[in-house]
């Protein structure tokens, strides 16, 4: 057992665990931040997907040792407030970019990162960026939809083509 | 004029999602919790002769519970009852369960799964689709049927005069498909909760709670149960039959060690343990015309179960039914059998039978255009069918979009976009570029009169001026929440921030039937609108208030504020007629039609695909939330393009999926996923809620045959086995496949 001191979502956290447990076991398990999620258990998903110092990691794969003296933001540091959402989370409420939601907050951690770091990435940055996390429900296209949508230079999605009752 | 209807409300759990807040079963942790793990079967077909501890291993405060441990009856209750919760003696395939434990850390549960000894006496396994009828082992049996048959169906149709067979060409193909893996990225989890009456509270990840209540029912012998819905994190089918056993595992743990215990698979669990899409044989023969007009059309399916039966038999009649495609054909012969083997059973995912059938309809219409040397949508386009025209089961097809959903696509899909562009790195030399079409159309809803039998039930409570609706069905990432209030605040003409909808628990919400067969919205979506006008009436009465006053100056009259509720349950309005025992007349109440086109390089040095656009038009009735419907064509289009050339599941030698972990089985990831556009066509369907039709299934059904007509238009290589792996191209180019 060690005691490990690092910061989450600009609070000081501390832990005593195995020095070797997961990141994810300590975030969702110790400290009850369950936003971060296990869909593969081996940085594959992209579902666990934290912020250390700034840096994407899949925290199944990142023993808490690792993080002593960092910094940890995780999805539910995303919100500027707490009533007020991230721009990237009313994009993805405005252009369905959840469905079940599982792979959600790892998307949401990537994503905000990304505008973080490049304010207007194009379409097929955006698409680039993300092909780390896996999502089985959107099929993609309106997630990438969610993230263009809140770059500085948002490009209108394209539309969904009615044709109503041709008949 | 519709107000609600038609608009892009954002998702009611919208904001639990984007901010992680959303409570899935592996983040509810009750006080003193266990956690469950399951001893499986390392062998197909075998005696287990002892079941025994590691003495090594310390097992203090480990519980070990097997069949002759379980509480009640050793079965999970569905079809036929023939599959146990615990192996009793004899594993009839790998990854069977034998045995469970629970501790107080998932650490040492899985360490002490891992320290149960299972001894074993091999028999011999039945592992092939095509030789399992018949066999002298028998895996399943039943009356006068053939050793291994679960069901078998049969569709005929005769001409009303002669064939005339002059000049008539015959053509035969043979095509294959494999196991699909539903990939939910939510693994199977549940948690039991003992209850002070000695019952059980089970809370977990799932899509059809009173399958799950009925299974325990059956298992325990009375009714103190309640199952609740947590959020979910997809489902496509995989989470409709084996969430009955992990419930059924947490409850008998938790029962016996008194505490609340809970059952999240590992990934390579999941992977290796639960239900799969079925694989499949079909073989077509058919006479054709000179210009490729259809005059007979034999078909003949076999699908591979498993060892036990699930919902397989539903599985094959799907199938069956979707097996002379959208087509006129004057003799039709269908027959499908549904075998048993030794390997893992095989479930229910997304279309349900249907893309099988259509993998071998699709690639049978191109084979015919490729030796009659026509263009392959020219051929859909001549024998397909319009209003009027008869199914095969003899039902008048009417609402059909068939020809609108064949052109909207090819139009769209213009211009081309430019030939191959190779990713950088390639010489490219090797790139092909290729544009491939698939026409199909899927019954909505349950097959014949499922739903007159189900008789599914929705709940509608008024309290002030807000209206919440009760309803057993489940939203798994499909937003059908967000649809029924979309539904439920049109037809009370209020904003549908009045609306909400109940948790689902077993204990406070009416069945409404599971959720599955693209029926959530058409069927249950019309119980809410009914539901709504019922509560209309009720207040109606009360205040007396005329037929022309709104619901809010209904609401306005009222002097009492006591809570009023409604109850709808589905009424049979006669407008259907089937008889399941011969197979004739109305097989669903109503159809879904969809076009894809994709575009697609090929590298022929590789065997890689690329897929560059994807263009699909569908007729959905009417979108009740077009952003909703769009998001669920895209998903199922991609899972589809998945299934066509990426998703294999590989076996070992007892049958084990040997790729169990996502860095090997491989699904689409956004790099991999083309640029999508979504044409909606809503021809109405009088009986669905303002003409909705389902539409959660027909996006699976056609993607992976355009992928490989795409194939074949860029290179030449003919494949019509699924899935299309970079080795089955080059050996297709090379002319081996």
């Amino acid at each position: 057992m060690s005691e490990i001191h690092f910061t989450v979502n600009g609070q000081e956290a501390s832990v005593t665990a195995p020095p070797m447990t997961r990141l994810l076991d300590v975030l969702r398990e110790d400290l009850r931040l369950t936003g971060s999620k296990e869909g593969c258990g081996e940085g594959e998903c992209g579902a666990c997907t934290v912020l250390v110092d700034g840096v994407a990691v899949n925290s199944c794969l990142i023993p808490v040792a690792q993080v002593a003296g960092r910094v940890v933001r995780t999805v539910e540091g995303v919100q500027p407030a707490p009533d007020v959402l991230h721009r990237i989370q009313e994009a993805f409420l405005l252009h369905g970019g959840a469905q079940c939601g599982i792979c959600t907050p790892g998307f949401i951690v990537m994503a905000a990162d990304l505008l973080d770091k490049n304010p207007s990435p194009g379409r097929e940055e955006v698409r680039e960026a993300l092909a780390g996390n896996l999502c089985r429900c959107t099929g993609y296209q309106r997630i990438i939809d969610a993230v263009v949508a809140a770059t500085a230079d948002p490009i209108p999605p394209p539309e969904v083509i009615s044709v109503g009752d041709p008949r | 004029m519709l107000r609600v209807i038609g608009q892009n409300l954002p998702r009611a759990d919208g904001v639990a999602k984007v901010t992680g807040s959303a409570r899935y079963v592996d983040d509810i942790r009750p006080e003193g919790c266990l956690y469950g793990a399951t001893v499986r079967s390392a062998r197909a077909h075998a005696r287990v002769t002892a079941v025994t501890r590691d003495p090594q291993f310390d097992w203090s405060g480990v519980t070990l519970l097997t069949a002759a441990d379980l509480p009640g009856i050793n079965v999970i209750h569905l079809m036929t009852n023939d599959q146990p919760a615990l192996a009793d003696g004899l594993v009839r395939h790998a990854t069977e369960a034998i045995a469970l434990v629970a501790a107080d850390s998932r650490d040492r549960a899985l360490a002490a799964a891992r320290h149960v000894r299972v001894t074993y006496e091999d028999l011999p396994p039945v592992f092939d689709l095509e030789t399992a009828e018949g066999s002298d082992t028998v895996i399943y049996s039943s009356e006068g049927e053939a050793n291994n048959v679960f069901s078998r169906v049969e569709v005929h149709r005769e001409p009303e005069a002669p064939i005339d067979k002059r000049g008539l060409r015959v053509i035969e193909g043979t095509y294959r498909v494999g196991l699909q893996e539903q990939l939910y990225i939510e693994p199977q989890g549940m948690l039991a909760v003992p209850r002070e009456d000695g019952g059980i509270t089970i809370i977990g990840s799932m899509q059809c709670p009173f399958y799950i209540f009925k299974a325990l029912q059956h298992m325990l012998g009375h009714d103190r149960i309640n199952v609740v819905q947590a959020a979910t994190g997809g489902g496509f089918g995989g989470k409709e039959e084996y969430p009955s056993m992990l419930a059924a595992h947490a409850t008998a743990l938790a029962l016996r060690t008194g505490k609340p215990v809970k059952m999240v698979y590992r990934r390579d669990e999941d992977l290796r343990a639960t239900t799969k899409r079925h694989p499949a044989v079909v073989r077509l023969r058919s006479a054709v015309t000179p210009e490729g007009i259809l005059r007979r059309w034999d078909a003949h399916v076999i699908v591979d179960g498993g060892a036990y039966n699930t919902l397989t038999p539903v599985v094959l009649s799907r199938a069956v039914l979707h097996l002379s495609g959208p087509y006129r054909c004057d003799e039709v012969h269908l027959r499908g059998v549904a075998v048993a083997t030794h390997t893992p059973p095989n479930g229910a995912f997304r279309g349900f039978g249907a893309p099988q059938a259509f993998f071998g309809v699709e690639r049978h219409m191109d084979r015919i255009a490729r030796e009659l040397g026509l263009d392959p949508a020219e051929v859909r386009r001549r024998n397909l069918v319009t209003d009027g025209d008869l199914s095969c089961t003899g039902q008048v097809l009417a609402g059909t979009a068939g020809f609108p959903v064949l052109a909207a696509p090819l139009q769209a899909a213009r211009p081309e976009i430019p030939p191959a562009s190779p990713p950088p790195g390639g010489s490219g030399a090797g790139w092909k570029r290729g544009r491939g079409m698939a026409l199909v159309f899927h019954g909505c809803g349950f097959t014949g009169n499922g739903e007159a039998w189900l008789k599914g039930r929705v709940g509608m409570v008024l309290r002030g001026d807000r209206v919440r609706v009760l309803s057993g069905s489940t939203d798994i990432g499909q937003a059908s929440e967000t649809t029924f209030i979309q539904i439920a605040a049109e037809e009370l003409g209020i904003d549908p921030s009045r609306v909400t909808l109940d948790e689902r628990d077993t204990d406070r919400v009416p069945d409404s039937g599971p959720t599955v067969a693209s029926r959530t919205c058409m069927v249950v979506g019309g119980c809410v609108q009914k539901a709504a006008r019922m509560l209309r009436d009720a207040v109606s009465a009360e205040t007396g208030g005329g037929a022309d006053a709104t619901f809010d100056d209904l609401l306005a009259a009222r002097t009492s504020d006591a809570e009023l509720a409604v109850e709808y349950q589905y009424t049979d309005d006669g407008s259907l007629t089937w008889d399941g025992d011969n197979y004739r007349g109305d097989a669903y109440p109503t159809y879904g039609w969809s076009c894809a086109v994709v575009d697609l390089d090929v590298d022929t040095d590789t065997g890689e695909v690329l897929y560059r656009r994807f263009v699909s038009a569908t007729d959905v009735g009417k979108a009740i939330n077009p952003a909703v419907v769009a998001g669920q064509i895209e998903g199922g289009s991609i899972q589809a393009l998945g299934y066509a050339t990426a998703e294999e599941v590989v076996l070992d030698d007892q049958r084990c999926m040997r790729n169990d972990r996502m860095t090997n089985y491989i699904i689409p990831t956004a790099a991999d996923a083309p640029e999508m556009v979504t044409v909606l066509v809503e021809v109405p369907y009088v009986g669905g809620p303002f003409g909705a039709k389902g539409v959660g299934e027909i996006p699976m059904d056609g993607p992976a045959a355009a992928v490989a007509q795409a194939i074949e238009q860029a290179t030449g290589a003919v494949l019509d086995q699924l899935p299309m792996t970079p080795e089955r191209v080059l050996a297709a180019l090379e002319g081996r496949a």
